[in-house]
């Protein structure tokens, strides 16, 4: 076990030095220098700009920098908002974001969770086509559409929750269905697939045969068994949520990181787009993570010492 | 109780060239596929829907007597009607052109990113499979790397970086798109790589190439098609993310992600701008999707639920 995730964090870092890397070179390219806006400004505030945020030096020493800064837990100064920095943004908007994210993801894995087995009990009756109908369209719909949607016809025309912004519980219903929609859509059809193998099971017919209740055999043989492709996709289900996060906040005016890179790409904030990138690729890194040993921990069968994803 | 004389008894004819015979006539693998393909009833509708958007995408653009780029502004924002089939947008575009001209865009990228990962993907995967060792870890390793690296925050890397454009967009969607498809090649050509058919081509000294493309890569048809054609719809939303996010196609060009993100702006006061886009993305994304699911189950009845 040790030995697994002393490797993976190993590979954790080598992901996470790509990253930074293709982000630090990849900003380098970009087109127009992070002063360069509808004013040219005179070349002697521009040098003093370019001094005072180390871009004067060689290539080398600012990605050498930035490795070391990085590694310090420090994003840099963004360049559109003066006087803030990467970290004030990611501290200011990451809580709001995580709470959204939470209260999505709690709401995706029950509802999908309770969908996908009331389907599988139900195999081929209305039920079960009503549940996957239901996936499939939260399959098919863009997440900016669904939220737009809910927007207009729940806020806007019955009036059921506040249409934007973030201040009570109210405001979050919403977003976070919105959020919820594709990932619960997924581990419905995930639920009930696995459900449904495991029902088709000899031990299942076990049960039956001793006299347990239906409900017995659900909830104590069926569930616990059908529940573990579920774990897997919790991975795939947090950077759904994650890059999810970025339209639904923009729509519904929520401060949160998410709206904040949006905003960093529509003003071509440099160094803003390049933290927030490697913030939440770290983020994603070590979910995954979590997710495999967990995954590990629940079912011993799974063997993790091979250490490659997919097996 | 009835007494049987031996005389009721008569020996049954045995005739061995009967039991030899095939009452089914003969299918190929892939004739038994097309039957249980045919079969499934939501899998064939999401195929005619298919056929369908594809003709509406080549032959919808000239069915009409306006162009996708033309403005009229004496005619903006207008309801749909007989002039105006699905209406105009904010700049009196024909919505009926734009769509049908967006869903040339749209299926294109899909279909392209799609076909790239399949040409990268099968090579990668196939030749790390076959060769094994060494080379299938170096090779599986840079895999691995590449594929935990977020795919959505690259490719809005790489558009913020490279610009908006159909070729940058492509280029940013396939350039960790292929490692799921190698993944799955190279599965495959591990296991079919031990089989007898192998040995066999190899002893009659068969090239590396000619095995790789003349026997695995055809044996492992089945799992390669499926991913194929999961994954153009998720290119297709991709790039209805990547233009809600202003990092779509350019204008005028019109695809289904920039008609349905613009048309989620006028949702209050021209929901039909948001209405024929959003429909026919999302028509597209369920019509793949259950062909997908259609050919794996068709490809593999074992798997059948």
């Amino acid at each position: 076990m040790l030995r697994y995730i002393s490797r993976r964090l190993l590979s954790i870092l080598l992901s996470l030095f790509l990253i930074i890397t293709a982000t630090f070179f990849l900003m380098r390219a970009a087109p127009g220098g992070p002063f360069s806006g509808e004013k040219k400004l005179p070349p002697e505030i521009e040098k003093n700009l370019n001094e005072y945020y180390g871009l004067d030096r060689p290539w080398y020493n600012q990605y050498f920098d930035y490795l070391v800064s990085i590694a310090k837990w420090d994003f840099g100064p963004s360049f559109k908002y003066k006087g803030q920095t990467v970290n004030d943004l990611i501290n200011d908007g990451f809580p709001v974001s995580f709470f959204l994210g939470m209260e999505s993801l709690l709401l995706a894995v029950s509802l999908g969770i309770l969908l996908g087995v009331i389907a599988a009990l139900n195999h081929n009756k209305w039920q079960d086509y009503g549940a996957m109908i239901f996936a499939v369209l939260g399959i098919s719909v863009p997440s900016f559409i669904m939220a737009s949607l809910l927007q207009y016809v729940l806020a806007i025309k019955l009036g059921l929750f506040p249409v934007a912004r973030w201040e009570s519980l109210q405001h979050t219903v919403l977003p976070a269905l919105a959020l919820a929609a594709t990932p619960m859509a997924f581990i419905a059809r995930l639920t009930r697939s696995s459900m449904l193998e495991v029902l088709s099971n000899d031990y299942i017919r076990t049960a039956k045969a001793k006299g347990l209740s239906k409900g017995q055999i659900t909830v104590k043989h069926a569930i616990r068994n059908a529940l573990l492709p579920v774990v897997t996709y919790l991975g795939p289900l947090s950077a759904a949520v994650l890059t999810g996060s970025f339209v639904i906040e923009k729509i519904f005016g929520i401060p949160g990181l998410g709206s904040q890179f949006v905003l960093s790409i529509s003003n071509r904030d440099y160094t803003t787009i390049m933290g927030v990138t490697v913030f939440y690729s770290i983020l994603l890194l070590f979910s995954v993570l979590l997710v495999d040993i967990a995954y590990g921990l629940i079912d011993p069968r799974i063997k993790l010492a091979g250490g490659k994803k997919g097996e | 109780m009835q007494q049987f004389p031996k005389e009721m008894f008569q020996p049954a004819s045995v005739d061995l060239s009967e039991a030899e015979k095939i009452s089914k006539p003969s299918l190929s693998f892939w004739k038994d596929v097309s039957i249980r393909f045919r079969k499934n009833k939501l899998a064939m509708f999401g195929l005619i829907l298919l056929v369908l958007l594809v003709f509406m995408a080549i032959f919808g653009p000239h069915m009409t007597k306006y162009d996708y780029s033309t403005n009229d502004l004496m005619n903006t924002n207008k309801p749909p009607s007989a002039e105006h089939w699905f209406g105009t947008d904010d700049l009196g575009r024909d919505i009926f052109t734009r769509t049908w001209y967006g869903a040339r865009i749209s299926l294109f990228i899909g279909l392209a990113a799609a076909l790239i990962d399949l040409f990268i993907g099968v090579l990668w995967g196939g030749i790390a499979g076959f060769r094994g060792g060494k080379t299938d870890d170096i090779m599986m390793r840079i895999a691995d790397i590449l594929w935990a690296v977020p795919y959505l925050l690259l490719v809005i890397l790489l558009m913020v970086v490279l610009g908006q454009g159909l070729g940058t967009m492509i280029l940013a969607m396939t350039i960790t798109g292929w490692i799921n498809m190698a993944r799955i090649v190279r599965g495959q050509v591990l296991q079919l790589k031990s089989q007898e058919y192998v040995l066999a081509a190899q002893t009659l000294g068969a090239s590396t190439s000619r095995i790789m493309f003349k026997h695995l890569i055809p044996n492992a048809m089945g799992p390669i098609l499926v991913t194929l054609t999961l994954s153009i719809p998720s290119a297709i939303f991709t790039e209805a993310f990547l233009s809600y996010l202003g990092l779509g196609v350019p204008q005028p060009l019109a695809s289904w992600g920039t008609m349905a993100s613009e048309g989620v702006q006028a949702l209050q006061y021209y929901p039909w701008r948001l209405f024929f886009p959003a429909t026919f993305i999302c028509l597209t994304i369920f019509a793949f999707n259950v062909v997908g699911d259609g050919l794996r189950d068709a490809l593999d009845p074992r798997l059948r639920k």
